[in-house]
């Protein structure tokens, strides 16, 4: 195990509040009778359909190809027919296509033969990871196989797992970590093999004592190639670049990538998801979910086949306890509220949360007090409060020689600011403008 | 999607915010001041505090017209309250009411309200509406009471320590051990309390300290009503330390700013040449606490930056020193914080925190 670490410029630390579900063991829960897959789960553009309304589809096939570089493919999860295919809302608020599945058989057997890995090679790899429509699981939903293709001229010296999950919360990975340690492990080894890097690290935030030392038995007893790195908590640690500075010790330049410092990350559940790929032959078509907030009757952690209603997640925990005042796909830094139950579980929704108007905490927006704390707290480097008042004033080229476009809307700034200014909502549309501007 | 649905409330993230927001940092402020004014009120009797409900209701009132006005702000975010008590306590303790009232209306209406309000203000309001009353009724403001542990003394003729060294080092010439020791010398009162204090201090610890730095220290001197007592400044402020309403950034540049100059070149007059300032002596008198701790960290009219509140509370330091020794008036925390919030939007604009991942050298990106 390594020394404990963590980033050094800004953070916040909200309370964790994962005693709520990270002793709650992953339950499987049933597929429901209907289930709504949407064609757009992953970052980039959309998948393209091919199936159409009154379809038979059986449990693994493609319904949805990747229509471009960064895209995803989407599968069925179950043996059913399409009744619909039709627009929906996102949590993020963007329109898409999905389709409408009537399931036929409610837990359908994937046959597949174990594969070894060890005799494939990394460009055979990554094309199933393509192919089996894998994406980042920890929120971005950026395609796997882009992430893994190193690109011609750059070289990956570190695999950094990321185990933070650093937002409130959320206990999936962690859960995934206790329960699945040999499929994250040998999933960590896979992803190694695919990117070449010599080093690998499991970033793990010491909140989570348990699911290192479960990891470090494992990798002692198989004597694997794998070093945990503990973290002090902090959030945003579990972002690339955190997690990275944390970790190596070397900062992403701005406007890189990961790559550029010979450094591939990739979340845990995703490194599951990627063995069972490889291994199990198995598409992205279920994942864990956290179940929470004080809303919830009784949080938890569910297996939840993809395209299930959110509804049927909630009825799972035995419903609310009482009327929440927000629904939060994500975690509760970097989610997205929503207000339709029956909106499906996506690729990347790590979390449900019920806030209770307590949790949740409305207050008042005053004007801004210049108290600096946005600048003190954002791990960018950034002054959140100038950048703010600059969109407000529409100066947006300004906002560009102050690093806007660094912003990764995290929400450190606007979790700190006292005066309850909606700073990320600034950045984001500033940051619109800018690319409007540059059109 | 149909409508009955729609029972949530929507947001952008983050979904949860921090419990701290800006009226519970002004009312913490406010409870942080409040063992200072009750000192004052004790020791200066109840004049001092009609002074303060003046102030108080005075800037209520009015910030309540101006939010009524301009449809912007409410009273509730207790930042007028903390105006008005900040100007209560620049004032002597006797001080005629129509003073503390001009004060107040120019802290909020001129120096807040004319800029548009909590916020948007660049000079400590407390602090303008204090220098704007000293320069206009300059008797009013220098007329100090004397502390209840002095007993039988004439109370309007009494004088701060400050003042007292003021006017007696004009014709002085020769040598004397530092401020403290020109007023012993020149018979300046103390109370009992402190020269028992001292004498312990000497004959337990071997330290000799001089009761004038005790009576400073615990308040027991003439002087504003809420700035007389730097010990319960302190403990006010170390509450909002605990609560992290306030940084160290600038209290301790301030003040470390303030002592190294106090200290270099401090015990000149006196004849004791360099480094011989008494910095205990100046850093416990007139209103330095008061302003250090409370009034150059009014998060408004100070940097947003780190570097920048350092460079902020440097520069005040420096200018507390060059006014309180080189000046013509005794004291000079007011003018040095004001003149540093002239600079803020300066510092603020050419001061940057250092960015994540930008590199000198660029051929790494």
């Amino acid at each position: 195990m390594r020394n404990i670490s963590t980033f050094a410029k800004g953070g916040v630390h909200p309370a964790d509040r994962k005693e709520l579900t990270c002793t709650k063991e992953i339950v499987r829960l049933p597929v429901p009778e209907t289930i709504i897959l949407p064609f757009s789960q992953h970052l980039g553009v959309p998948a393209k359909p091919i199936v159409e309304k009154g379809d038979v589809v059986h449990a693994g096939e493609k319904i949805g190809e990747a229509a471009g570089f960064i895209s995803a493919a989407i599968h069925s999860p179950v043996n059913g027919r399409i009744v619909e295919l039709k627009e929906i809302f996102l949590p993020t608020g963007m329109r898409t296509k999905a389709a409408v599945i009537a399931v036929d058989e409610q837990d359908p057997d994937i046959k597949t033969e174990k594969q070894d890995w060890k005799s494939m090679d990394p460009s055979e790899m990554i094309a199933k990871v393509k192919d089996l429509g894998i994406v980042g699981m920890g929120g971005a939903t950026f395609p796997a196989n882009v992430k893994f293709s190193v690109p011609k001229g750059k070289k990956a010296e570190y695999l950094v797992i990321n185990g933070v999950e650093c937002e409130p919360y959320l206990t999936s990975d962690h859960r995934i970590m206790l329960e699945k340690a040999q499929e994250v492990l040998e999933g960590a080894l896979i992803i190694a093999k695919m990117v070449d890097a010599g080093n690998i690290y499991i970033a793990i935030e010491n909140n989570k004592r348990d699911a290192m030392e479960h990891l470090e038995m494992i990798i002692k007893k198989n004597n694997y190639p794998i070093e945990i790195q503990p973290l002090k908590m902090k959030y945003p640690q579990g972002d690339e670049k955190q997690i990275l500075k944390a970790t190596i010790g070397k900062e992403v330049p701005s406007g890189a990538l990961p790559i550029d410092i010979g450094a591939v990350v990739s979340n845990v559940g995703t490194t599951q998801a990627v063995y069972q790929a490889i291994v199990n032959n198995k598409p992205l078509i279920e994942r864990v979910v956290t179940v929470s907030g004080d809303a919830i009757k009784n949080p938890g952690n569910f297996l939840v086949t993809i395209g299930t209603p959110i509804q049927v997640l909630i009825d799972a925990c035995g419903g609310f306890s009482e009327q929440p005042e927000k629904m939060i796909a994500g975690g509760p830094m970097m989610g997205f509220g929503f207000y339709d139950l029956q909106t499906p579980v996506m690729k990347g929704t790590s979390g449900i949360l019920a806030l209770t108007k307590k949790e949740s905490r409305k207050s008042e927006t005053t004007s801004c007090i210049s108290c600096g704390r946005c600048v003190q707290v954002c791990p960018m480097g950034l002054q959140p409060t100038r950048l703010f008042k600059n969109i407000d004033h529409g100066n947006y080229s300004e906002t560009l020689e102050l690093g806007l476009l660094d912003c990764k809307e995290c929400g450190c700034c606007a979790y700190i600011c006292p005066a309850k200014l909606p700073l990320v909502q600034g950045m984001r549309l500033g940051k619109s403008m800018l690319r409007k501007m540059k059109k | 999607m149909s409508e009955e649905n729609i029972m949530f409330r929507i947001e952008s993230s983050p979904q949860i915010r921090d419990k701290d927001n800006t009226a519970k940092i002004m009312w913490y402020v406010v409870l942080a001041l409040i063992p200072a004014g009750i000192w004052g009120v004790y020791n200066f009797g109840a004049h001092a505090l009609v002074v303060i409900c003046v102030s108080v209701i005075t800037a209520v009132v009015l910030e309540y017209l101006f939010t009524r006005l301009f449809r912007k702000g409410s009273i509730h975010d207790g930042s007028a309250v903390l105006t008005g008590l900040l100007v209560a306590y620049n004032m002597p303790p006797g001080v005629t009411l129509y003073v503390p009232i001009i004060a107040t209306v120019f802290a909020i209406a001129v120096a807040k309200w004319s800029f548009g309000g909590l916020g948007t203000n660049w000079i400590n309001p407390a602090l303008s509406g204090r220098v704007f009353v000293f320069f206009s009724w300059t008797g009013a403001m220098t007329t100090w009471t004397a502390p209840r542990a002095w007993a039988a003394v004439d109370a309007t003729s009494s004088a701060t320590v400050l003042s007292s060294v003021k006017t007696g080092m004009i014709d002085f010439s020769g040598t004397v051990n530092g401020p403290a020791g020109f007023l012993m010398n020149h018979g300046y009162q103390t109370s009992d309390l402190a020269q028992k204090i001292t004498s312990w201090f000497s004959h337990t610890l071997g330290m000799n300290i001089s009761p004038i730095d005790v009576d400073l220290f615990f308040g027991n001197v003439p002087g504003c009503i809420g700035e007389v007592s730097a010990f319960l400044i302190i403990i006010g402020a170390i509450f909002l330390f605990s609560k992290k309403i306030i940084t160290w950034y600038i209290p301790v540049s301030y003040l470390v700013s303030f002592s190294f100059f106090i200290w270099v070149f401090g015990g000149l007059q006196f004849g004791t040449g360099y480094f011989s300032g008494d910095i205990l002596f100046h850093l416990v008198s007139g209103g330095l606490m008061l302003g250090a701790l409370f009034m150059a960290t009014d998060m408004v009219t100070s940097p947003t930056t780190p570097l920048g509140m350092l460079i902020f509370g440097v520069g005040a330091g420096f200018l507390t020193f060059l006014f309180r020794i080189y000046g013509s008036l005794p004291e000079g925390v007011s003018l040095a914080i004001i003149i540093m919030n002239i600079f803020v939007p300066m510092i603020d604009r050419y001061v940057r925190p250092k960015r994540f991942g930008i590199v000198k050298n660029r051929s790494a990106a």
